[in-house]
């Protein structure tokens, strides 16, 4: 099977050499059936990956010692749901799952444009095949999942525990790969009117609904992993400010920013250059975060194992830097704008001010992730930089991107009529200030806080306003009825639903981040402790002795203040062979307001005495509805309308009026 | 394309030069990342008492660390999981032979591991040094240990002279044990 996996992932390589190839001189020479070739190519490129993936999972399942990656990430106990998600749960593995996804989204592009096909396309397809044949190679040669061992193991050495711990991690890699790698399509369109010379603004047209999309998946995939880490690590948090974590957030924050201001560019045909850049910079960042977390190049606890793949990203990040940037700079003159701003008070303002604040947070992020890096650089020295400073320093960048996400949807396009915005701005305004006004009369004393709330109020009911308002006037209308009005203006309507999300998960992140109690008690069996008006008895230990591990269940029963029982919590401990270390499990019963969250720490005299962690944190339940709410407003703007041809077909003639227009004017 | 090239501006060419620029320091200070590599840090126990231990064989009688003083002594900690163990075991077995008559000690302590498979491992793979089992992982917390496979090399007077985090080279760990016995020969 190694031997299988290998030659299949070196064809899948030809193929893709080809296939960048063919698109390449297709785009040159402008020959039809090049460039059909190379659309097709993308088709065999994503049955051989597949292929190879699919021999990795039988090797995993079939118990292949002789394959190395599987005796170091699977072992015969392990049980088969974990052995297949070894697939992706270390390095050399993941990068199969990688090239997987990224053929995908190539043969997506395909099947898209198979008829209608725009002046870009090849150089596009050319551009994607560019980045398969980067992940190919990596996967040919630093890295090597299929390589052999000449004397296998009886038996492997299993998952790490971490990760066989919880099926989350069955989801949560997935849907951020989708995320990272889509960004590759938006990223080839743009280097594709680049490179055809083409600075008009056909591409983004193109390419919004793709980076929607994508942007679904970075939300859910993101998401997922605080709930993997709020669900499974015990620390009573859901985002440590890792640097792992930190490096997936600045792609997001960039696309964020494209998403609002591609419509300055489809709209009144401004920010050509920035939107340009804002993909570039977002597919760069994505490169620079597979290199930071799989180079080993930073500490964390989502570094890969050491592996010598850290040059070949690193050559791979300067060429997409140079390569990106440098045809920036040299297309210059075709991406000047004659639109500009008429009034700082407008949409058009808004939406430039959301995307400074949104790339102010991105580069304060940036910086405090790559500071220890520079620092060890320059001196030696090993710092860390933590939680405090970005928290210090990204939370009023956040608080002002709500003032803007809870004002900005009610100013009309050019200049405002500022009475009509005022009179709009009346319901959500009295709303916040009542909520900022009960939560300092409830005691909170944060200026950070009680502006959180407030403004996350703020966002919730201008959405919801707005919402309602294009409601009433379908209502109003004569053939069309409230539904029909929703569907009519689907992208603002998806919008708002965004923002809708949007409110939810600042109010649960201002709550939990700074409302949250703790405390850390040893109680004997049979003990208790009161802790936020709840009586917490340690009940039992039980030992469950598993054929891939041990697993200790403390019983603790919660007993409310007026003596009726609200149940039990059973956090564990789980002794794998191949750990040095216990692994725990918290156990939560999450509330809508409240989380009370049990972490077991360590265990005494055989279980007679244990020590625990309690949390009561609130509004976390807010943030993961507030995130899935954000993230099915994103596909209900992505969804593809009935009448899809016409709606691009409309994008195309602005875009044509725009330039006859400009031509006229010149 | 010639042509276009000729027509940039002066602002185009110096923008160009600005983006080699940057990328080339971003890329320089990333650079220095890769170059450290973990397993070459100094160990802190290296130039100090080897920890005393006394551990059951396998399948024989236990092995006392300080009972060897005056000989060379290769403490290998590995486990019948770990495949960087299959990759220097010839390696640790080839000096063992080559150097068993001449004061040198080669000991496999097993980590973490059931006595089943560290015994078929032992079996399959021809292991013929002895092997002990640190049952408790007490030795391993003792040499700090921070995975499998690491050796520590301690010379006759029981003080630890070399720590090689990952499988040991053949050639290197060769080398070393002849600088041990040709100071002593000395």
């Amino acid at each position: 099977m190694s031997q299988l996996g290998t030659y299949l992932l070196l064809f899948g390589l030809v193929v893709s050499c080809y296939g960048l190839l063919a698109a390449a001189v297709g785009a040159k020479t402008g020959r039809f059936a090049l460039v059909e070739s190379a659309r097709r190519c993308a088709f065999g490129v994503l049955a051989i990956v597949a292929a190879a993936n699919a021999t990795m999972l039988a090797a995993l399942l079939t118990n292949d010692f002789a394959i190395r990656y599987v005796a170091d990430n699977s072992a015969r106990e392990t049980p088969v749901f974990f052995k297949a998600l070894s697939l992706w749960a270390a390095d050399d593995g993941s990068l199969l799952l990688w090239n997987l996804i990224l053929a995908g989204y190539i043969a997506a592009v395909a099947v898209r444009f198979r008829r209608d096909r725009p002046p870009t396309f090849p150089y596009a397809l050319g551009v994607l095949f560019t980045v398969q044949v980067f992940y190919l190679i990596l996967i040919n040669g630093p890295a090597r999942p299929f390589a052999s061992l000449a004397d296998p193991p009886a038996d492997g050495r299993g998952p790490a525990p971490l990760l066989q711990n919880h099926p989350l991690m069955a989801v949560h890699p997935p849907f951020l790969y989708l995320g990272f790698i889509g960004f590759t399509v938006p990223f080839a369109f743009g280097i594709a009117a680049l490179l055809a010379g083409q600075g008009s603004d056909q591409w983004v047209s193109l390419i919004r609904r793709w980076t929607l999309v994508v942007w679904c998946f970075l939300t859910v995939g993101l998401l997922l992993g605080a709930l993997w880490s709020y669900s499974v690590l015990g620390w009573g948090g859901y985002w440590a400010w890792d640097p792992v974590e930190n490096v997936a957030l600045l792609p997001w924050l960039l696309s964020t920013a494209f998403l609002h201001s591609v419509m300055l560019q489809e709209r009144r045909g401004m920010a050509r250059l920035w939107n340009i850049a804002l993909v570039i910079g977002a597919f760069s960042l994505m490169t620079f975060g597979t290199f930071l977390t799989r180079a080993n190049v930073l500490s964390s606890v989502h570094a890969f194992a050491q592996t010598s793949v850290g040059p070949a990203y690193l050559a791979f990040l300067a060429l997409v830097l140079l390569a990106g940037f440098g045809l920036v700079a040299w297309r210059l003159p075709t991406l000047r704008t004659p639109a500009s701003l008429t009034s700082a008070i407008s949409r058009e303002g808004a939406f430039v001010a959301n995307n400074m604040l949104l790339l102010a947070a991105a580069a304060i992020i940036l910086l405090g992730t790559t500071f220890p890096l520079v620092v060890e650089a320059v001196s030696g020295q090993q710092v860390t930089v933590g939680g405090p400073y970005f928290r210090s320093s990204v939370t009023p960048v956040f608080l002002l991107i709500l003032l803007l996400a809870g004002t900005a949807p009610l100013l009309p396009w050019r200049s405002a009529n500022r009475s009509r915005a005022l009179r709009r701005l009346r319901v959500p305004a009295a709303a916040a200030a009542l909520v900022m006004i009960a939560t300092a009369w409830a005691g909170v004393r944060q200026v950070t806080v009680v502006a959180g709330f407030g403004l996350a109020t703020l966002v919730f009911v201008t959405s919801g306003q707005e919402i309602l308002s294009g409601l009433a006037i379908g209502r109003r209308g004569l053939r069309g009825g409230a539904v029909r009005a929703l569907v009519r203006g689907r992208r603002r309507h998806a919008g708002l639903v965004v923002h809708l999300g949007l409110a939810l998960a600042a109010a649960g992140i201002t709550a939990s981040s700074s409302l949250g109690q703790q405390t850390q008690v040893t109680l004997k069996t049979g003990q208790s402790t009161v802790f936020g008006g709840q009586v917490l008895r340690y009940q039992s230990l039980h030992t469950d002795q598993q054929p891939q591990r041990i697993v200790l269940t403390t019983t603790v029963s919660v007993t409310n203040s007026s003596g009726e029982t609200a149940g039990t919590l059973d956090p564990r401990m789980n002794l794998y062979p191949a750990a040095t270390e216990p692994i725990g499990s918290p156990s939560i019963h999450r509330g809508i307001v409240w989380d009370l969250y049990a972490s077991l720490i360590s265990l005494q005299d055989d279980g007679g005495t244990a020590t625990f962690r309690f949390y009561r944190n609130p509004g976390v339940n807010w943030l993961w509805f507030g995130g899935l709410v954000m993230a099915l407003g994103g596909a209900a703007a992505a969804w593809p309308g009935r009448r899809r041809n016409s709606d691009d077909d409309q994008g195309a003639s602005a875009v044509r009026k725009r330039a006859a227009l400009e031509a006229g004017a010149l | 394309m010639r042509r276009r090239l000729t027509r940039l501006t002066r602002r185009q060419t110096r923008l160009l030069a600005g983006v080699g620029v940057a990328v080339a320091v971003i890329v320089a200070l990333l650079a220095t990342g890769l170059g450290r590599d973990p397993s070459v840090i100094a160990s802190p126990l290296v130039g100090r008492t080897a920890p005393n231990f006394t551990l059951p064989q396998l399948d024989g009688p236990p092995v006392t660390l300080s009972r060897l003083r005056g000989q060379v002594v290769v403490i290998n900690f590995w486990a019948s999981w770990c495949t960087e163990c299959h990759v220097e075991q010839a390696a640790l077995d080839q000096a063992w032979q080559q150097f068993r008559d001449s004061g040198v000690v080669v000991i496999g302590v097993n980590f973490q591991d059931t006595a089943g498979a560290a015994r078929s491992y032992v079996s399959t793979t021809d292991v013929t040094y002895p092997v002990v089992e640190d049952s408790d992982s007490s030795t391993a917390l003792a040499y700090g240990l921070r995975g499998v496979p690491e050796t520590f090399v301690v010379n006759e007077s029981g003080r630890i002279v070399d720590h090689v985090i990952g499988p040991v080279d053949e050639a290197a760990l060769v080398s070393e044990i002849n600088s041990i016995l040709l100071a002593r020969a000395r």
